[in-house]
């Protein structure tokens, strides 16, 4: 699947197009198909997100996995900082990005 | 230390409001971000991996305590409450909000800082010796010349556009703890004649082309040192190769025409500069120099008492020896085992500041590796501050040990990076630590990178790890024999490349090799310079 990224203009945060707006959990994303320019020239120049761009990604039961370590690294926060990530409760949540 | 003046004050006043214009026609969508990208770089906010990131200029590592103060207030109340301390002596914080970023120059600027020249084709924050000013071996106090180069480079209309960063170190001792030859431009202060004057070294650099600078002139008299800077530059400026990224930097430039054509170019820069009195009166320098006078140094105790095992260590691995034979300079490591190098809690800043007022007359020094160092304790007072320290954690006693990692941010927090570098080296330094394996190798440097812009130093370090992305894998190059120091050397690649598990065990390996070969009184490095790369090639890889 091809979804959606990037970072909210106001705060930076990681964001994901979630076919009506931008989510902060990769698990929203959506497979925007053959709209991505489209979708990401609208958000732009709306200003609800900067610098968009496509990755390719799989879905499963467990959730939107980006092809890419960096992505994943995106998605989740820095490995090195647990308490930071967007799973803070998990210690193990790491072992996802590799 | 440097006080602002008037000027100072004015200009960086004046770009907290325009920047803060800026930021907030960006978020009323009057520019685009291609607009805004080039303005937030030139006040060094980055967008990195996972928000805004600031970083923040410590000119040549120095700063008091008020300062720290606010740089841990900003770490509190506008990112996640810590900082990230770099290998140009500056500060970074990595969850910045865009909406916040005019607020937080405004208070830098009520202490002296800000975040100009922190990134773009600039000349950046101008690095020093961090023990400058307290180094029983340094000719002088390097620090009037790098703040007169501050001034100098400081909003440089001819300069503000160059092909590349442009990065400038000054130390003034043979001992070189600045990678001063690993500079766009190196400046060594030296005595010829009884007269003080500069030694230029020009075209280091690490990133994917390392290169160790020639020396393009032994001797520039002080009142030609910001006209020599300035023909360097122009030259740079005129012919660096702003066709391609990669090979802008001004080492490509003498590499390809070589350090002599260079030398000559820049001479008849030089020569030209010259008849134009660009150079600021020697009068300046003399105004500057004051604020870096010795504090008020009394006599004391020359010795501490030895009893406990663990200050002893500390002592004798975390102080440096210091020009008045009562007082050393203490190095408060930001290497914790399992620890992310450089990173300081709000708390642990507030901490510092609070001691370098008590212990070291209100003055701290950012260290390139990423430490900071309390220039000036008595040596009477040290049982105390190592007490406050390692009650905070700050006491690690890993000083130049294979735990005290250079690591870049790497693949975390980094847009740029490849593969992480700091779980490796908590790795490394847990691997190392609690083994008691470190206490055997002695002095051993250890840089990791994670990516090859090599901000974290693998070059140069008597081993060096450089993180790459192989087919979406993190691997790992390893390479033996660099140096930053005053024996500058560039590490050799081993050979084929490490997955994380194999890189720990390549390190473990490479050292075990050195165990078994050092010869009385060699460190690492100089084993490694003895026997050469062989042995470590066939334990590594047969």
């Amino acid at each position: 699947m091809i979804i959606l990224t990037g970072n909210d203009l106001k705060t930076g945060a990681v964001v994901w197009w979630d076919g009506v707006s931008w989510s902060a959990h990769v698990d929203n994303a959506v497979d925007v198909g053959d709209q991505a320019a489209e979708i990401m020239a609208r958000e732009e120049s709306s200003r609800r997100v900067n610098v968009p761009y496509s990755i390719e990604a799989t879905k499963d039961e467990n959730g939107v996995r980006p092809a890419h370590i960096k992505d994943r690294v995106r998605a989740l926060g820095p490995t090195v900082r647990p308490d930071l990530t967007l799973k803070p409760a998990d210690p193990d949540i790491g072992e996802w990005v590799i | 230390m440097y006080q602002y003046d008037k000027y100072d004050q004015a200009m960086v006043d004046a770009r907290v409001a325009e920047f803060r214009d800026q930021a907030q026609r960006r978020l009323e969508g009057k520019l685009s971000e291609d607009q805004f990208k080039p303005l937030r770089l030139m006040n060094g906010l980055y967008l990195q991996l996972h928000a805004y990131m600031l970083r923040v200029a410590i000119p040549y590592g120095t700063l008091n305590s008020a300062q720290m103060h606010v740089l841990a207030d900003i770490a509190d109340k506008y990112d996640r409450g810590y900082g990230h301390f770099t290998t140009r002596q500056n500060i970074q914080y990595n969850w910045i909000k865009l909406e916040d970023a005019g607020d937080i120059l405004a208070d830098l600027a009520k202490v002296e800082m800000h975040a100009i020249q922190t990134s773009g084709n600039c000349i950046r924050n101008i690095s020093s010796d961090h023990f400058a000013g307290a180094a029983q071996d340094e000719l002088v106090d390097p620090r009037p010349y790098a703040e007169l180069l501050r001034q100098w480079s400081s909003f440089h209309p001819e300069f503000m556009y160059l092909p590349r960063k442009f990065k400038i170190a000054v130390i003034a001792s043979d001992t070189d703890r600045a990678a001063m030859r690993l500079h766009d431009i190196g400046i060594q202060i030296v005595e010829k004649d009884g007269e003080i004057g500069a030694s230029f070294y020009v075209g280091g650099g690490m990133g994917r082309t390392p290169m160790i600078a020639p020396n393009i002139r032994e001797f520039v008299p002080l009142d030609q040192l910001i006209t020599y800077s300035e023909a360097c530059l122009r030259v740079y400026n005129r012919y660096g190769r702003r066709d391609n990224k990669y090979k802008a930097r001004i080492k490509i430039l003498v590499h390809e025409l070589g350090a002599e054509e260079y030398t000559r170019q820049v001479e008849e820069e030089f020569a030209h500069l010259l008849e134009q009195g660009i150079e600021p009166p020697l009068a300046e320098l003399e105004r500057i120099k004051p604020y870096f006078a010795d504090p008020a140094f009394e006599d004391g105790a020359k010795t501490v008492d030895r009893s406990d095992p663990d200050f002893a260590l500390w002592v004798d691995r975390n102080t440096h020896r210091h020009k008045h034979d009562s007082y050393v300079s203490a190095v408060i490591s930001l290497k914790p085992v399992g620890g992310i190098p450089g990173d300081a809690t709000a708390e642990q800043m507030h901490l510092m500041a609070d001691l370098a007022k008590e212990y070291s007359f209100d003055e701290m020094r950012v260290m390139h590796t990423q430490n900071v160092v309390l220039p000036h304790v008595k040596i009477a007072d040290l049982h105390a501050l190592w007490t406050k320290l390692d009650a905070a954690d700050l006491g690690t006693p890993n000083l130049d040990q294979i735990g005290d990692i250079i690591a870049c941010p790497g693949l975390d927090y980094c847009s740029l990076a490849n593969a992480r570098s700091i779980p490796l080296a908590q790795k490394i330094s847990e691997r190392f630590a609690e083994g008691g394996k470190q206490d055997k190798l002695g002095e051993l440097k250890l840089k990791i990178s994670g990516c090859i812009n090599a901000c974290g130093h693998h070059h140069a370090g008597h081993i060096g790890i450089l993180g790459v992305d192989k087919k979406g894998v993190e691997n790992y190059q390893l390479s033996l024999g660099g140096s930053e120091a005053e024996d500058t050397a560039l590490g050799k690649i081993t050979g084929r490349g490490f997955d994380e598990e194999g890189v720990l065990n390549a390190v473990d390996t490479v050292t075990d090799v050195y165990l078994a070969k050092k010869e009385d009184g060699e460190r690492f490095l100089d084993t490694y310079n003895r026997i050469g790369m062989a042995p470590f090639k066939e334990a590594l890889y047969d």
